[in-house]
């Protein structure tokens, strides 16, 4: 009865983290299963491994964060002192709230021992003594999995007071989430973990010297730690060479919007962005045309179609104007109304700032509002010019990226389809202003 | 107020998931159950959860009117969620949050006379590459269409 | 020596420990640098980005309040890009803040007005629909307009930091978040009001002001409190002789900024319709209304009277009228009375502290001492509730410095949240606690140690040979109840006592003995209530003149009631709890009310008695000339300073008569005579509140 979220593997695929899945396959892997095909071997390596050769092999890998951001692994691993008298922490991030990402739901609800094992080689590389894997609130079925996955591994000594009876302890549990974009952000994840509200906080402190309450804290993605088993397994030096250099191994590309096979992929960082969606994806839906793509969540500045044959990685993408993000690929065919895709984007936006800081706050409620008044047609070509500088004055001045990931994209929406945006503001212009209208209020 | 034998069961451990002294942490989970086996985070939750964490009302207060998905107000008994986020408005998602608002004759965050179901427009589900998506109270469901909705809604009419 | 570090700003080098904030370090070059959200003394948001400035080698603007100052930093805080910035922050600010400015209540005075006037863009860009969220009322006192809030988390943070409240919080997302109360839709706090006076713009707002007035219409009056006996600052708004709000926004005095409810809203007492504005005089039983001739010849006959049949007079003054009042109080008693039957309400056994100090210097412990002790000791007292400036001191040392606070007390106190030992003893047998302190208090490099009415005579004695023995220095504060307690003491009104603790010749009656007394002639009443609660004098029959602001229980059985004013109403100097004598200044005026001193000055001219010209600050000279401890230097009083009084030393064999210290355990709400006269004060819901009962947050 249960739907599969799997797709046919797709030949240009390289599955490392989802080697395991089966198309139809609609059940975990659980944890026998889990054993029989090499699972938990890396942790046992990792035993028997000092902890700075574990977070050198991660360095080694040039795994960066598959949360959005893209920080190298390896490295923020290596700001934990591991010698501080503070218990050291592992967070999962497992919010994921990215518009466009539906890939830790995946890696979760198909191999969630994987996760578990990754998560026991990071808190072995600092020597934790917890961690705790916060999952949104609406993904309480794999709040679920992930918390027979955990029972199954006490039951089997790889979790608990007595690691694989080398002595070593360590706890893990889920933490539910209850509906907050902005908990996503590590510092806000970190509030939300010890009951409070997901404002973000100051940094530095980074967690990696005062995180989940205020003791050094590793926290990372769920695929950023999935990948980390087969690192030790088989050497970053291999995982390395899978990607691109300084962009190693493979990353989850969730493919979605006006594409013929939408779904979730594993494919090796660097991969030209038209071969994902014309070859794995199958290309734009309904025999369209390509208008654009965001390549990396709806945070990332959207690439229109001549700006899409590009290698899909961080650099590739950063040097393009846009970022690799989440690996959410939303693609949109020539139908597209880019307006209204801005004004929803705005509507997100508004509706996840948590308030905190003024430029954020009024920043994207602002942008909503106009972007809002322009889907309904009743735009003047100055707004665009507002909704640019809007943007500008909240870009790198907000307190956390949260502010960012609404400007970037609203400029290179405004900026890139421009003439769309006018034509639908001429169309509508018998109920516009009239032009050189001045200002409502002088002050 | 007491809860269900397996509900303080799952609470008693929770509080034991954090570090001593910052049992703080179990707030918004013990909120989010409690809603879920209550109907809705009432003046009894709050400072029965504010008693158990050592709290004050405010502490509590402040993430309940923070986290969209806690409500003071009793949903439905099918508390339907629709997603018109990027990827599912790209493939008829606020068509379809509109032909919900019809067929049930509610708006969004409105609920149905005889309580059963609540309809709310959200943001991102994570199912992006399943859109349009939707869920109804912990269920999600796929690649919604008008029709499917429609045999979903008659359904859960005929579960009552 | 903190490691230091030169920074340039704006082309300025500046040296400053390292670790200073770039906002603070750039405050003492003179460089201000506009924030909303960043206030000195609290934990730092970073949330209104209104102070980002442009520091070279970083990519992006940093905010200042959140940047420590580090070796070679190159600031620029009006470069364009910081201009312009800012200019962006306002704009934001104003898309969702109504522009209802003129009506207002931070009209004049806003914060968000003076920075736009500053910094802001010329014209709004903003054409959409504001957001917008009813006000809403959470107590008689604190009203709250979530439309205006800017979100500054100022009101949070003082509550929660500065006092240990924690009865804001903040609810709701992005446009919409907001500032909640603790109880739902009200407050059940201190009512202090602090939140209020820190808004920095019109988002909270005060129940007694609102609407009221303008802020350039008001005169502005530097006043003491006269309440109780911390000897806050209050600034009174007065516009045509009346009150209009009291707050201190000026930080002038030794509070800063802070006032607890009854500094900031109990000033209403003021304009009371109870008070008495025409002289009474009792004629066949009944009180009737007279005018002051009349009134002042009718006494001035019956004092020349008793003097003249030599009957015996006695005298109670008052713990809130001025030191000048007090002087000239007991120089009447002693000089026309010709009687040492002086006495009034003591609250504190402070003479057995100074005998046992015997007059050494730098014993007694200021307001600023509590805020720079390395340790406190708190035995015998609800702190927060009967001292809350003293409170608010030993919080922000323990915030800031990391200052130990220890309690010995009768039952739970607010201090206790934060103390690193709190003792529970019946009151009476604190002293025998003590010990248990030893280890913890030795270790620190000097202590205060203030104690309250539950210790008096040999607990006193104990309490400074414990401190004596720790071997570090230690301060002491004898706590008091009122405005002008200490200075009563001080100012002799004592029956054995003359001013600076003198031993008189023939000590007088204490007050007990003048209720028990069968025979005395005259009566003469300043300022308190000795008969409340339905006592009588025993001497039914002797004459009975009142000097008071109501017609309290004791004005009702008078002969003659002088209407008299409060402290907000004339000038002289107060002594608070510390022994710091300040200046308080004339604000509002009640029509028909003369001062205690001009009172005593015209019936004493009457009877042809010199006592000095019944000025203020001619008996205030005096008072610094004759008084032992208070030769204070008189710039610092006349700019609004508070100078410390020297101990003076008390004679060994002198009765200090502990017995006769009875405090009357006011609480936050509530305050002698007066508080029961403040509408404002009987209005909330937190009154009258009760000693040794904590608030659940």
């Amino acid at each position: 009865m249960k739907q599969t979220l799997l797709v046919p593997p797709h030949p240009l695929e390289k599955r490392v983290l989802t080697r395991r899945f089966e198309y139809p396959r609609t059940e975990p892997v659980w944890i026998d299963e889990y054993l029989q095909t090499g699972g938990y071997e890396a942790i046992r390596k990792a035993m028997s491994m000092e902890p700075e050769a574990i977070v050198e092999e991660v360095k080694k890998s040039a795994l960066r964060g598959r949360g959005g951001a893209g920080f190298p692994t390896g490295m923020k691993w290596s700001f934990v002192d591991r010698r501080s008298p503070k218990p050291k922490y592992v967070v999962v991030n497992a919010d994921e709230g990215e518009p466009g990402t539906c890939k830790d739901r995946i890696l979760m609800g198909y191999d969630p021992h994987r996760l578990i094992e990754g998560v026991l080689i990071g808190a072995r590389a600092i020597g934790a003594c917890r961690g705790w894997i916060y999952i949104r609130g609406e993904y309480r079925e794999y709040i679920e999995i992930m918390d027979r996955a955990i029972e199954q591994a006490y039951e089997r000594g790889f979790l608990g007071s007595n690691v694989l009876g080398t002595g070593w302890e360590f706890h893990l549990s889920t933490h539910t989430g209850a509906g907050s974009y902005e908990c996503g952000e590590e510092t806000a994840l970190l509030e939300s973990l010890e009951g409070k509200r997901g404002n973000p906080r100051l940094k530095p402190p980074f967690p990696a010297t005062s995180g989940a309450f205020q003791c050094p804290t590793i926290l990372n993605n769920v695929e950023t730690f999935c990948a980390v088993p087969d690192i030790i397994l088989n050497g970053g030096e291999w995982y390395a060479s899978l990607g691109t250099p300084r962009n190693g191994g493979t990353r989850l590309v969730c493919l979605s919007g006006h594409i013929e096979r939408p779904g979730v992929y594993e494919v090796p960082l660097g991969m030209n962005l038209l071969t994902i969606i014309n070859e794995i994806g199958g290309g734009v839906w309904k025999g369209r045309k390509l208008k654009a793509v965001i390549p990396g969540g709806s945070s990332s500045p959207v690439l229109k179609a001549d700006e899409c044959d590009i290698p899909a990685d961080y650099d590739s993408l950063a040097k393009a104007g846009s970022m690799l993000g989440s690996g959410a690929t939303v693609v949109l065919d020539e139908t597209a109304d880019m307006t209204k895709v801005l004004a929803r984007l705005m509507k997100f936006y508004a509706h996840e700032s948590c308030g905190w800081c003024i430029p954020c706050r009024e920043g994207t409620t602002w942008l909503k509002k106009i972007t809002a008044r322009l889907e309904e047609g009743l735009g003047t070509e100055r707004d665009l010019e507002t909704i640019d500088n809007i943007s500008q004055n909240m870009l790198g001045r907000t307190f956390c990226p949260l502010g960012d990931a609404a400007a970037m994209p609203a400029m290179a929406l405004v900026r890139k389809f421009r003439d769309e945006i006018l034509d639908r503001i001429r169309q509508a212009e018998a109920f516009a202003p009239a032009p050189g209208t001045q200002p409502l209020v002088v002050l | 107020m007491t809860f269900s034998p397996e509900l303080e069961a799952k609470f008693a451990k929770m509080i034991g998931n954090y570090p001593p002294g910052r049992q703080k942490g179990a707030l918004i989970p013990m909120l989010l159950y409690a809603q879920d086996e209550v109907g809705a985070v009432t003046e009894e939750v709050i400072e029965e959860v504010a008693k158990r964490l050592k709290l004050s009302r405010v502490e509590v207060e402040e993430v309940l009117g923070y986290y969209t998905m806690l409500t003071r107000e009793p949903r439905g008994r099918y508390h339907i969620q629709i997603c018109t986020n990027i990827s599912c408005m790209l493939t008829g998602g606020e068509e379809l949050f509109e032909h919900a608002c019809r067929r049930l004759g509610i708006g969004n965050k409105g609920k149905t006379p005889d309580g059963q179901f609540s309809l709310e427009e959200v943001e991102c589900l994570g199912a992006c590459s399943w859109a349009p998506a939707m869920q109804v109270n912990y269920e999600f469901h796929y690649q919604m269409t008008p029709e499917k909705f429609d045999r979903l809604i008659e359904s859960l009419r005929k579960l009552q | 020596m903190a490691n230091m570090v030169t920074i340039t700003i704006n082309g300025r080098q500046i040296t400053v420990p390292a670790g200073t904030l770039v906002i603070e370090a750039a405050k003492q070059a003179g460089i201000d640098i506009p924030a909303f959200c960043y206030y000195e003394g609290f934990s730092v948001q970073a949330a209104c980005r209104m102070c980002l400035v442009e520091v070279e080698k970083m990519p992006k603007l940093q905010p200042s309040c959140a940047l420590p100052a580090a070796e070679g930093m190159v600031i620029h805080t009006e470069s364009p890009k910081v201009v312009e910035a800012r200019k962006s922050m306002l704009e934001f600010l104003l898309t969702n803040h109504p522009l209802d400015c003129p009506v207002c209540d931070k009209g004049g005075e806003c914060e968000l007005q003076d920075m736009t006037f500053r910094y802001g863009l010329g014209e709004s860009r903003f054409l959409e629909i504001k957001h917008h969220a009813d006000e809403k009322q959470w107590s008689p006192l604190v009203f709250y307009d979530p439309a205006r809030c800017i979100l500054c988390y100022r009101c949070i943070r003082v509550c929660d930091e500065g006092l240990g409240v924690g009865a804001l919080g903040l609810s709701y997302r992005g446009v919409s978040a907001e500032i909640i109360p603790n109880r739902g839709d009200h407050l059940e706090c201190d009512e202090c009001g602090w939140c209020i006076d820190v808004c920095p713009v019109g988002a909270l707002t005060s129940g007694t002001y609102r609407y009221r007035s303008r802020p350039w219409e008001m005169n502005y009056v530097p006043a003491v409190c006269t309440h109780c006996s911390n000897g806050c600052k209050t600034t009174l708004s007065v516009r045509n002789g009346e009150i209009i709000r009291a707050n201190n926004r000026d930080r002038s005095g030794i509070n800063g900024e802070f006032l607890c409810v009854k500094g900031r809203f109990a000033f209403d007492f003021v304009h009371s319709g109870e008070r008495l504005q025409t002289p009474l005089i009792r004629k066949d039983g009944r009180l009737e209304p007279a005018s002051w001739s009349e009134a002042l010849k009718a006494a001035a006959a019956r004092v020349r009277a008793s003097i003249e049949r030599n009957g015996k007079a006695a005298v109670i003054g008052s713990t809130r009228t001025t030191n000048e009042e007090n002087y000239y109080l007991q120089k009447f008693a002693r000089q026309v009375l010709r009687t040492n039957n002086i006495d009034h309400h003591r609250s504190g056994d402070v003479i057995t502290l100074l005998q046992a100090l015997g007059g050494r210097e730098g014993a007694l412990a200021t307001v600023q001492d509590l805020y720079t002790c390395d340790a406190a000791l708190v035995v015998g007292a609800d702190l927060s509730q009967q001292h809350p400036l003293l409170a608010v001191q030993l919080r922000a040392n323990w915030r800031h410095h990391q200052s130990p606070v220890f309690v010995i007390s009768a039952g739970p106190v607010r201090e206790d949240q934060y103390a690193a030992r709190s003792i529970r003893a019946e009151a009476g047998t604190e002293a025998d606690r003590l010990e248990e302190l030893r280890a913890d208090l030795q270790a620190r490099r000097n202590l205060v140690i203030l104690y309250g009415p539950s210790m008096k005579g040999e607990a006193v004695r104990r309490l400074v040979a414990f401190g004596d023995s720790l071997g570090i220095p230690v301060k002491y504060v004898c706590l008091v109840d009122y405005a002008n307690s200490r200075g009563a003491l001080d100012m002799g009104l004592l029956p054995h006592l003359a001013p600076g603790y003198r031993p008189v010749e023939i000590p007088g009656m204490t007050l007990d003995a003048m209720l028990e007394a069968p025979d005395l002639d005259l009566v003469w009443v300043v300022g308190a209530n000795p008969l409340e609660g339905g006592r009588r004098f025993v001497s039914r029959d002797a004459f009975m003149i009142v000097n008071e602001l109501f017609l309290t229980e004791t004005a009702q059985q008078a002969d003659i009631v002088f209407p008299a004013m409060s402290l907000y109403e004339k000038n002289g100097t107060v002594t608070n709890v510390c022994g710091e004598v300040q200046r308080t200044k004339a604000g509002p005026k009640v029509m028909g009310t003369k001062s205690d001193l001009e009172i005593l000055g015209l019936i004493a001219a009457q009877l042809g008695f010199d006592l000095g010209v019944p000025l203020p600050d001619r008996v205030f000279e005096e008072i610094r000339r004759e008084v032992p401890g208070y030769n204070v230097p008189l710039a610092l009083i006349a700019t609004g300073g508070a100078a410390p009084t020297k101990p003076p030393a008390v004679p060994a064999e002198v009765d200090a008569q502990p017995e006769l210290v009875r405090s009357s355990g006011d609480t936050l709400f509530t305050s002698g005579t007066l508080g029961k006269y403040s509408k404002k004060l009987g209005e909330v819901i937190e009154a009258p509140g009760r000693l040794y009962q904590v608030l659940v947050p």
